[in-house]
């Protein structure tokens, strides 16, 4: 889901106080529907679990950001709710593995979506591999799949925005490699190779910070990348090209 | 005890200070200031530095009532900035290290401003924000690096503020970033703004290009005032790092955050990522002005820190660089 948090159960102190060593927002207000349990206070949003019209469900409720201005913060709130549900519905409409949108709800900026049950994230996955010291060639085919993945959903000028390990799901059992895109919020589409390098740049160093000593899994991964989608080749020429500005930008102090 | 010179020369300010064993002797600076609507040139900011850094120097060590004697070593920026100010100070500080046989330091002057803010905020291992005229990073250390987790993708902050000055012929004394502070603490309407955040990066090159090419518009059509729009690249930029800030903390689990550099001085940018920190749990170590502008005290930190670890650059090895990425440092002096 979002960053990782300490999940706890929701408070029902009205108002805790802003300095205390509450790492949730000043106050946590009671579950949007009756029964759902918090799991987890990211940095943008409360995840919460529980069941939605008899389903499981995942409910993610935007976190309002005080440090931001007001104007700002509805815009950016409800544009990012907006544009979670709409790219969740394109990723299914082409096929690609991602929550169901059950119900969108403007007025409180959150989102109510299909629980991937017991799932857990690439990157706990990649950690338990590595811990387990078992064999990791696995961990090149999970690579494999997720480049064609990634392959698949820029083919549909889908820009994730915000990829990292934390934001795609294995389904059980985890030896399937079944995957499922998550976390939209920062997403957009567009055809330009210029983002979809960027989104990969992301990604990339969100890879390479989380998982040292994994450069062949991302090699891997740009690989079958390359080899499936159809616009791969000024894409990759872009993402080169960012990987030189990251250069250029220590010029001056 | 050792005593360390540190000068200081990589963009617009040239600096010497004096640090003996996390104590700030000296620190004094020097600032080429250039008219309302221009930027500082690589060529005349190096004759800048050069008709000043000796006298700095003077000055640093009568501060610190030292003679040269009592120096033991002479540490100055390698890099990142300028080509021309940055080799008028790499060779002022070899020549006196050679003068006085000391041994020479050369520091990255991002590690600079890590290791003044690490000193002064009493935080052993925070995660930093580094915000100034040609950098803006996210930083942990991590494994003897200081790894960059969230950066611009193309300009600074600092940059896109001082651009926009320009733009508005915002006088650039004593500097354009202050001068836009003030103006927008007078700024009531919120312009609307592209606000780029892509996973902890963030982009401000759009957002100055969208200002150049509205701002004449709006003004003259008295949409918006100046005051209007330094408040809303304030709001609007502000908010961008403010949020990639959150998102690194909540992935490092850091508890506390160090903001450093040139725009660190800016009061809004504080209270906002004083707020966000407050909701998180964390905390936002103090910041103390004096030396979040760039000087020579930051580099004598940072050389004092290589000097204990053995770290010294030999005469052969002691080029400048203007690219030299945070990264690139293997930090001996932490575990």
């Amino acid at each position: 889901m979002d960053e990782p948090g300490p999940a706890g159960p929701a408070m029902d102190e009205p108002e805790a106080d802003a300095a205390g060593p509450v790492v949730a927002e000043a106050e946590t207000p009671p579950p949007p529907l009756p029964g759902l349990q918090l799991v987890q206070q990211g940095a943008e949003a409360r995840v919460y679990r529980g069941l939605f019209l008899g389903r499981p469900a995942v409910a993610k409720l935007r976190i309002p950001k005080r440090y931001r201005h007001p104007a700002l913060e509805e815009r950016l709130s409800r544009r990012r709710t907006a544009q979670e549900a709409r790219s969740l519905l394109r990723c299914r409409r082409a096929g690609i593995s991602a929550p169901v949108v059950y119900f969108v709800d403007y007025v409180t900026n959150s989102i109510y979506l299909e629980d991937i049950v017991d799932s857990i994230t690439v990157q706990d996955h990649i950690y338990s591999v590595q811990r387990s010291g078992n064999d990791s060639s696995n961990l090149l085919t999970l690579a494999e799949k997720m480049g064609e993945l990634l392959a698949r959903m820029h083919d549909e000028d889908l820009i994730h925005g915000d990829l990292t390990t934390s934001n795609i799901l294995m389904r059980p059992p985890t030896e399937k490699l079944d995957l499922v895109l998550i976390d939209f919020g920062l997403s957009f589409i567009s055809g330009l190779p210029e983002d979809k390098g960027v989104d990969l740049y992301v990604l990339e160093k969100a890879f390479l910070s989380t998982h040292p000593d994994t450069e062949m899994m991302f090699k891997t991964l740009l690989k079958t990348y390359a080899a499936t989608s159809k616009k791969s080749g000024p894409v990759i020429k872009k993402l080169d090209e960012v990987r030189l500005r990251g250069r250029k930008r220590s010029m001056i102090g | 005890m050792p005593t360390v010179l540190g000068l200081e020369g990589s963009a617009n300010k040239v600096g010497a200070g004096v640090v003996r064993d996390g104590v700030i002797l000296s620190n004094c600076r020097a600032t080429y200031v250039t008219p309302p609507g221009h930027g500082f040139a690589p060529g005349p900011t190096g004759r800048h530095h050069r008709a000043r850094l000796l006298g700095l120097v003077a000055a640093a060590l009568r501060d610190a009532g030292l003679r040269p004697r009592d120096i033991d070593a002479v540490a100055f920026t390698r890099g990142p900035g300028m080509g021309s100010p940055l080799a008028v100070v790499a060779a002022a500080a070899r020549t006196l290290a050679q003068v006085w046989g000391l041994p020479l330091l050369g520091v990255n002057h991002c590690v600079g401003h890590i290791e003044m803010g690490r000193l002064l905020g009493r935080a052993p291992d925070p995660l930093v924000l580094y915000v100034s005229g040609g950098n803006t990073q996210v930083i942990a250390f991590s494994r003897r690096r200081y790894r960059i987790f969230g950066e611009t993708l193309d300009v600074a902050v600092g940059n896109c503020l001082d651009r926009f000055a320009r733009l508005l012929q915002i006088s650039n004394e004593p500097s354009p970033g202050y001068n836009i502070e003030v103006l927008a603490r007078r700024g009531r309407r919120l312009v609307e703004l592209p606000y780029v955040v892509k996973g902890l990066d963030v982009s401000f090159s759009g957002l100055l290009s969208h200002l150049q090419a509205v701002t004449p518009k709006l003004l003259e059509a008295g949409e918006a005032t100046p005051e209007d729009l330094c408040f809303s690249l304030q709001e609007t930029a502000f908010a961008m790092l403010t949020e990639v800030t959150e998102r690194a903390l909540a992935l490092t689990r850091a508890t506390h955050l160090l903001l450093v550099g040139g725009v660190a001085c800016n009061r809004r940018l504080q209270e906002m990522l004083r707020t966000m920190c407050r909701a998180r749990g964390a905390e936002l170590c103090p910041i103390d002005e004096r030396y979040c502008v760039d000087n020579g005290a930051m580099i004598a930190q940072a050389g004092w820190e290589m000097l204990r670890a053995g770290q010294v650059t030999e005469l052969a090895q002691s080029g400048i660089t203007q690219r030299y990425r945070t990264d690139e440092v293997e930090v001996t002096w932490r575990d």
